[in-house]
């Protein structure tokens, strides 16, 4: 009985080792596991099965454009165009660095509150392209016959209520922005005066908001960085930096 | 409880000690960057013997300290839950044209991509409805979650040398089947609901195959990744981000993938904001669109729907194809007209012998394809009437022809379901009025929870086929 089984489990043993040491080879050569290259063959045979089909109804060429055109819109078109704009909004505003950011919010070398006003930009207009990128066809009246004999309707509006819609988003966005800067002068007086100077420190709030008097002295935004990071606990996944030996240990 | 005390006095030397840590962390941060700075030159000369062409093959050229595998797995979480939801929705609004009946596929071919077909209910009667809403508006909706996935890994697209090994040539070509997939499918969707037909082929063989070639890279990229974006997305507590300001955000940890940049520039936004500002996004651009699927008086908030606020004049209700769009002309449509119907015998009938047949009034929701939605009181002869007028008691199929000469949709097959279905009718009123022009009087189909075009307008000629 045991004789037969041992010759058995060797058998598995060594063909065991024979596909090990093939797939070690295989792996060697390929830079993954087989199991990868399986998953990747079987995934551009569904995706060929299904190309077949567009083929035998005489559209692939269209569609392979279409598919491709698609890729290099996004990665070569509308990124470098949706990033340019944005780098060159960064720079034409005020409160550019050197080091390639915007300031931190803080009172500025005049006294006056600085509150960098990029973001309240980005995200009017950010919204307002996006808006267009999906509805232009409507907003531009590209698809104005089309779409007027499908549903009886005309594009005009489209593109008043487009309007209208980005003017509320930069309106909103202004008396944010007001708001930010009325905050930060307060915060700024409350500093010079130091009437919170002995309020109790909790770790976990926001510096601007202990009424610390962070604002005055961290105008370093690096040195500011360093002193949440003690304050928050904010441990994880940040740049590990050497710690500072505690006096005493 | 001495753990409680260490910590306590540990708090309290914290407190005591805390300007001059504060200076000795900014002195340790500065000598943090200058070690970075060597470690990157040391890199960039080892490196020199695979020299990176310039600009965006460059790991400096990437500044943005946002970037990481934290962030883009939680991206790719949401677009884990979502894109498949979109996807479903989808395959199940083509298994709602019933492809298999006679005439009805839109997209011959690829019979294996076809085993999850089956006969499409009628009820409920809001399911087509529901699954074409959800559709349109969640695909609105993680548009801009998709744009911020593809910006938060555009860097790889740059690596360099492009290829290491054959795996990871593989699994670069792979990316074009998700990335291309999802741009395709998103293009095509949103072009088509604007009817802005610009692409030179048809919708539904496009739509329907790009959506397999995007699955095929979506299933294979989930195998490959789903542990790296379960890792990325325990390097971080999302909680912790929601409540990190600007101030204090920092880059994350470097990652094998070097999805992190090496160059870090301070941050001009908060990953807190940046993910708000992504989330609102959506939430915006589905807001403005989904009342033309809810309808009612949600439709007049749909700003930026085809179908929303244009389309909610009191008492009009929109259409996907106007009378003169089909060549419906009065002569066709007046006296001359005669609705035929044929069974076991055949049947012509005037509009007017047609109001003497026993009616009914259903509200039902008609919903396009293209996510619009209305309900509405249809009043006309139930699909029973007509069969039991013909001589057929066991119906298997009807043949619904319209008036229209041209047009994909001028013809539409129906199932024994969809025809023995107390509620499918063939309508002449809708809400308490003659059918409008534009909603296909003299005479159209209703059948509950089918796609609008299979809804036939104009309708001449109706053949029944009987079950052996």
């Amino acid at each position: 009985m045991s004789s037969p089984r041992g010759s058995l489990g060797a058998a598995a043993r060594s063909l065991n080792a024979a596909v090990s040491a093939r797939s070690r080879a295989v792996r060697a050569w390929y830079g993954a596991r087989p199991l990868h290259l399986l998953a990747l063959l079987a995934a551009f045979a569904l995706a060929g099965y299904a190309l077949r089909a567009v083929v035998v109804a005489h559209q692939w060429r269209g569609f392979a454009v279409w598919f491709i055109v698609a890729i290099i819109g996004h990665d070569l078109l509308l990124f470098p165009l949706y990033s340019l704009a944005d780098l060159s909004a960064r720079r034409l505003l005020p409160g550019w660095t050197a080091r390639g950011g915007a300031a931190r919010p803080g009172p500025a070398a005049s006294g006056q509150p600085q509150v960098p006003v990029i973001n309240y930009i980005r995200v009017p207009a950010g919204f307002a392209l996006l808006l267009l990128l999906v509805w232009f066809p409507l907003i531009l009246g590209l698809s104005a016959t089309t779409y007027q004999r499908a549903s009886g309707l005309v594009t005009d509006p489209y593109l008043w209520r487009w309007l209208a819609v980005t003017g509320v988003m930069f309106a909103l966005s202004a008396v944010s922005y007001a708001l930010a800067l009325r905050r930060a002068s307060a915060r700024a007086r409350r500093g010079r005066h130091g009437r919170y100077r002995k309020r109790r420190q909790n770790p976990r709030t926001r510096p601007g908001r202990t009424g610390r008097p962070a604002a005055a002295w961290l105008r370093d935004h690096d040195l500011r960085r360093a002193d949440f990071r003690w304050q928050s606990k904010l441990r994880s996944g940040l740049p590990r930096l050497p710690r500072p030996r505690r006096a005493g240990r | 409880m001495i753990g409680c005390l260490n910590m306590a006095r540990g708090t309290a030397a914290q407190i005591a000690a805390g300007a001059v840590r504060g200076a000795q962390r900014a002195a340790a941060w500065s000598a943090h960057r200058a070690d970075a700075a060597v470690r990157r030159a040391a890199v960039a000369a080892r490196g020199a013997a695979v020299r990176q062409p310039p600009g965006p093959f460059q790991p400096g050229f990437w500044r943005s300290p946002l970037r990481g595998r934290w962030l883009t797995s939680l991206l790719g979480l949401v677009l884990l839950v979502g894109l498949p939801v979109i996807a479903i929705t989808g395959l199940l609004s083509y298994a709602a044209y019933n492809p298999r009946l006679h005439g009805n596929d839109e997209t011959p071919g690829a019979p294996l991509l076809k085993f999850f077909l089956f006969s499409w209910p009628t009820h409920p009667a809001w399911v087509y409805r529901v699954d074409q809403g959800v559709h349109v508006t969640l695909g609105l909706a993680l548009l801009p979650v998709v744009l911020a996935k593809l910006w938060s890994v555009l860097p790889k697209l740059f690596s360099w040398p492009p290829v290491r090994s054959p795996a990871q040539a593989l699994e670069r070509l792979s990316l074009i089947m998700i990335v291309g997939g999802v741009l395709f499918e998103f293009a095509t969707g949103i072009l088509n609901i604007q009817d802005f037909y610009v692409f030179p082929f048809s919708f539904y063989t496009a739509h329907l195959y790009g959506a397999w070639v995007f699955i095929a890279g979506l299933v294979v990229q989930v195998a490959l990744k789903f542990p790296k974006m379960m890792a990325g997305l325990r390097s971080r507590s999302l909680r912790r981000e929601l409540r990190t300001p600007l101030a204090a955000t920092q880059p994350e940890a470097p990652d094998p993938e070097r999805l992190r940049t090496a160059d870090p520039a301070p941050p001009t936004v908060s990953r807190r904001g940046m993910l708000v500002a992504v989330g609102g996004a959506s939430l915006t651009l589905a807001a403005l669109a989904i009342g033309q699927s809810i309808g009612g008086w949600t439709r007049r908030t749909a700003l930026f729907a085809p179908r929303g606020l244009s389309a909610a004049a009191p008492g009009a209700l929109p259409v996907n194809r106007t009378a003169a769009a089909a060549r419906i002309v009065a002569a066709d449509t007046g006296p001359a007209y005669r609705l035929v119907v044929t069974g076991r015998r055949t049947v012509s009938l005037t509009r007017h012998q047609l109001m003497a047949l026993p009616q009914h009034t259903v509200v039902l929701p008609l919903a396009c394809v293209e996510g619009w939605s209305y309900s509405a009181a249809w009043t006309g002869v139930p699909l029973t009437e007509l069969t039991r007028l013909v001589g057929i008691t066991q119906p298997a199929t009807a043949l619904v022809e319209s008036l229209e000469q041209a047009g994909s949709f001028r013809s539409a097959t129906l199932s024994a379901g969809q025809v023995s279905d107390p509620r499918s009718m063939l309508a002449l009123c809708l809400n308490g009025v003659d059918l409008p022009p534009d909603h296909g009087y003299p005479a159209r189909t209703i059948i509950p929870a089918a796609p609008g075009v299979h809804n036939t307008k104009w309708v001449n000629n109706i053949t029944f086929t009987a079950a052996q």
